[in-house]
């Protein structure tokens, strides 16, 4: 990567971004991640592990007529960005993703060694 | 319900809305923006709606033009999650919700269309042919 590409990527990274809503939750083998992402097609939809850290960026493609003018802007920018950090034992290599009606879906696994077993208390 | 008229008479209406955002009296329905959040636009031949709106079926939504007001209801359910999980964060609306939004004086009510892609909802609201400008030819 030559220098251009960094700043563009850094341009990129500090421009103006909305923060999609997220629920998340943990379960024993892994944690699921919800993101509200309304108004962004599948193709313009990036998702990447960079060490620790989890990027759910998205860029909104709103087909609105050329003609339109606007008079009521309640989302007035054109993409969502949210960074997560990755604990340790949540393996992300294995991240699986669904996308639907403007909803991601992340399921992000635990490392096999990490998942939580039960330890069952002995009566002495 | 979410009401905000959003097509001022003139430019009084305007500055008087303005000035109550500045002033910060709290509304009686709250200070939060509704939900969902919308855009809207107008071209000379309809009024564009867009309800950011995720996690929906099309068939959830309820629509209506009713006296020169565009209404959006429906309710989005909550995620239901697995037994024995935990909540780490919970930021997405689950609830009912409603929002409306009044419309010119032109619109032809009976010529609404609606659609829902990647989240979002479009109502697209047709006005009449009269209202639109035509060029007057000079004799």
């Amino acid at each position: 990567m030559n220098e251009k590409d960094i700043k563009r990527e850094n341009a990129s990274e500090e421009s103006a971004a909305m923060r999609p809503a997220v629920n998340v939750v943990e379960d024993a083998t892994g944690i699921t991640l919800y993101a509200d992402l309304p108004g962004v097609p599948k193709d313009k939809l990036s998702i990447h592990v960079e060490g620790d850290n989890l990027i759910l960026e998205g860029e909104l493609e709103i087909n609105s007529p050329p003609n339109m003018e606007a008079i009521h802007a309640e989302v007035d920018l054109s993409r969502y960005r949210r960074v997560f950090t990755l604990s340790r034992e949540l393996d992300g290599d294995k991240v699986s993703a669904g996308f639907r009606h403007g909803v991601l879906e992340l399921r992000i696994p635990k490392a096999e060694h990490a998942q939580s077993r039960r330890i069952v208390v002995q009566a002495t | 319900m979410h009401y905000r008229g959003i097509f001022h008479r003139n430019l009084f209406s305007e500055l008087e809305q303005l000035q109550r955002e500045f002033d910060g009296s709290p509304s009686i329905r709250g200070a939060a923006p509704g939900y969902p959040a919308m855009n809207v636009g107008t071209t000379p031949k309809s009024v564009e709606v867009y309800a950011f709106a995720p996690g929906m079926a099309p068939e959830e939504f309820d629509v209506q033009v009713e006296n020169g007001v565009l209404t959006i209801s429906g309710e989005r359910k909550n995620i239901v999650p697995p037994e024995r999980a935990t909540i780490h964060i919970g930021e997405h609306f689950s609830e009912r919700f409603r929002r409306a939004v009044s419309l010119p004086d032109d619109i032809e009510p009976n010529s609404t269309t609606a659609s829902y892609r990647d989240g979002v909802l479009h109502v697209c609201v047709a006005r009449r042919e009269a209202a639109q400008s035509r060029r007057i030819p000079v004799q």
